[in-house]
């Protein structure tokens, strides 16, 4: 799960990160009234969406009025912001979030992510703040600083040298940026965080450190523990039919492809989408039904599956372990009294009570269903059947 | 021959008298599996199964002289399950359930490591030696006796990899589940050297998915240390980068963690890769029979 930018620096201020003084503002009036609370004489007004780049794509801009904060909140919100993160259709603006403005004397990369090989957080900053982190990976590794931290010891004094002298940071500064990089860590471990990004973080004229931006996601099998950050939770940032789906306890995603899928197992429904590719067709969504599947969940799978315009073919790829085939064959037939199922629908079920699957949907006489052999036949007939040659 | 587990393993069941834990324990016990007992807590003295039930995974282990665990205790109480077992020395705890948090699994997993403990898991069918102990929840009647090791991140990618060994005439010595979490316990690097000593195994299978780079570290020590014939499968050649394809750790971030990246290293390390999972047992034949 991801939050905002707002929502992020909420929770950053309660460890003591440093981060501009701001305010959220969901109209142009409130946004005017959010500057005058602030007071100062220069704001940034910034879009408030879960994706990066926002400052390219118009998202972020700097008032040095309050006629300005009003003329910029007026165009920001209610816009769809396009930045490289958001897809082509871009994102609805609803809400803005007002700051102070901050005394930029230097800009930092700082973020905290899972080192998967190491298998404890890794700490990595950078000089070279405000560009995209991929991109220096990329272009100049060198200039990124990673420290690993064992988490049975924590983040120690050395640790944040490493980082600090790695950074080239003048003395006076080490202290600093040290107490700021720790307090971040325990951002991290303590929220259960996935992942922190702060680009840019700031350093000002006087040579303080302050989180300009914030940029967290969070692991969905910990938000059990922390209501707070659930409470956080913005549906309409989230795909509406991934959404759905899962509260069926199905996991979807949708693809550009012609060929629905439905399969159990997270391995196998890549799998299947990459046979179809191989076999010539293109695959238009993940959908791994679980292992708890039953005729309700398959029939919402197919739904789901049908509001996608470009599906010409279904295939459902199923191996029956935990998961039992009659069980699926079931819902098939349910799913079609129920949906409208309008296009063939290729079905290949193997493993625990496929004979009795397969009987059962031999009896249903249902045409539009097309019977696989294995997982290349399934394929195969998938692909000729959404050309209509078969 | 086998890896790990034989028809001698004596095995415990954490979160026995649960219904998950009941049912799948109750499979494994028709398959042939040595379940000598099992840890509730504050249900220790009944008998489920017909078999003992104990408070302490210590007790379990104390009375039955169990050297494996199978846990399917919930999300949220499967650090401390991993740590009691580790604790009570148990050799090797496989671990079944799905969504624990990362965090917890990177202190379980430390602290297993330093009490000498090997892990399957969390989120993964089990560990089956084929015929003879079957620690999971895969469905027993697919692995036929036979001399192809497999490794898998997925579950059902390991239903249909043997199967397909299996249809072409061939079998499995053992087949493992390792689970697709950001952290899981053995890799492929860990099994592999097991299966290169095992002299019933003559080819091995490892089924791999996108998301962190285990595939390319397998592919570094399969050119320095194995000589049995590899065939790989590595799902999600067509997944879109940075979105989570059903397993927490299958996930391309950035340019990292493709597809096509483990394909290439796997090559380049001299394994037989295909291109479709369809392939998998063909590609099997066709090594076995060169």
């Amino acid at each position: 799960m991801n939050v905002h930018e707002y929502q992020a620096k909420e929770i950053f201020s309660k460890y003591n990160v440093p981060v501009p003084r701001g305010l959220l503002a969901t109209t142009v009036e409130e946004a005017v009234e959010n500057a005058k609370k602030l007071g100062g004489n220069i704001w940034v007004v910034k879009a408030q969406i879960h994706a990066g780049g926002r400052g390219l794509g118009g998202g972020v801009k700097v008032a040095k009025s309050i006629e300005e904060v009003q003329k910029y909140a007026s165009e920001i919100l209610g816009m769809t912001l396009v930045t490289h993160q958001t897809g082509p259709e871009g994102k609805l603006v609803q809400k803005v979030y007002i700051e102070e403005g901050v005394d930029i004397a230097d800009e930092l990369y700082l973020g905290v992510v899972l080192d998967r090989a190491k298998e404890m957080p890794v700490i990595m900053a950078s000089t070279e703040g405000g560009m995209e982190i991929e991109k220096v990976a990329e272009e100049s590794p060198e200039k990124i600083i990673k420290v690993a931290v064992d988490p049975t010891i924590g983040f120690q004094g050395f640790h944040g040298r490493e980082l600090a002298f790695g950074l080239g940071l003048p003395k006076e500064q080490v202290g600093k940026f040290i107490k700021f990089a720790s307090a971040l860590y325990r951002v991290y471990m303590e929220n259960d965080a996935e992942l922190i990004e702060i680009n840019p973080l700031v350093k000002t004229g006087s040579g303080d450190f302050i989180a300009l931006d914030g940029k967290m996601g969070f692991d969905d099998s910990a938000l059990g523990r922390h209501p707070e950050i659930e409470a956080m939770r913005d549906l309409s940032e989230e795909d509406s039919d991934e959404r759905e789906a899962s509260e069926y306890g199905l996991s979807y995603v949708a693809l550009d492809g012609e060929i629905g899928c439905m399969v159990n197992g997270a391995g196998l429904a890549m799998g299947t989408m990459d046979t179809i590719n191989y076999m010539g067709g293109t695959p238009a969504n993940f959908l791994d039904v679980g292992g708890k599947a039953n005729a309700q969940t398959v029939a919402k799978g197919f739904e789901i599956i049908l509001k996608n315009k470009n599906v010409k073919a279904i295939f459902v790829n199923i191996f029956g372990g935990i998961v039992r085939c009659d069980r699926i064959a079931n819902g098939i037939l349910e799913a079609t009294k129920l949906v409208d199922v309008h296009v063939p629908v290729v079905v290949r079920l193997d493993g625990t009570n496929a004979k009795e699957a397969a009987e059962i949907l031999q009896n249903a006489g249902i045409k539009n269903i097309i019977t696989a052999s294995d997982l290349g036949d399934g394929a195969k007939k998938a692909v000729l059947a959404a050309k209509g040659e078969l | 021959m086998s890896i790990l587990v034989n028809k001698d393993t004596k095995v415990i069941v954490q979160g026995f008298t649960g219904k998950e834990g009941t049912f799948h324990a109750e499979q494994c016990l028709a398959y042939g599996t040595k379940i000598v007992g099992g840890v509730t807590p504050n249900k220790g003295g009944q008998t489920h199964l017909g078999k003992p039930v104990f408070n302490t995974v210590k007790d379990a282990v104390l009375q039955t002289g169990a050297t494996v665990s199978m846990i399917f205790v919930p999300p949220a109480f499967v650090a401390d399950a991993i740590m009691e077992a580790a604790d009570a020395g148990i050799e090797l705890a496989v671990i079944i359930t799905e969504g624990a948090p990362v965090k917890d699994m990177m202190f379980a997993k430390m602290y297993a490591i330093k009490n000498g403990m090997k892990t399957i898991g969390p989120n993964c069918p089990g560990i089956i030696t084929a015929q003879e102990c079957k620690i999971g929840i895969m469905p027993g009647m697919v692995f036929k006796k036979g001399n192809v090791g497999l490794i898998s991140k997925s579950g059902t990618l390991t239903y249909e990899g043997a199967n397909q060994v299996c249809n072409e005439g061939f079998g499995i010595t053992t087949a493992v589940g390792i689970g697709g979490d950001p952290i899981i316990g053995l890799s492929y690097k860990q099994l592999l050297p097991m299966f290169e000593e095992d002299p019933e195994t003559e080819a091995i299978v490892m089924i791999g998915e996108i998301g962190g780079d285990l595939e390319i570290q397998a592919a570094e020590f399969i050119k320095k240390n194995i000589t049995k014939p590899v065939v790989a499968f590595i799902a999600g050649q067509t997944a879109p980068k940075g979105k989570r394809m059903g397993h927490a750790g299958a996930i391309v971030s950035g340019s990292a963690g493709t597809a096509k990246e483990k394909m290439e290293a796997l090559e380049k390390a001299g394994v037989h890769v295909v291109v479709s999972p369809a392939e998998i047992g063909k590609k099997v034949a066709e090594v076995l029979k060169k």
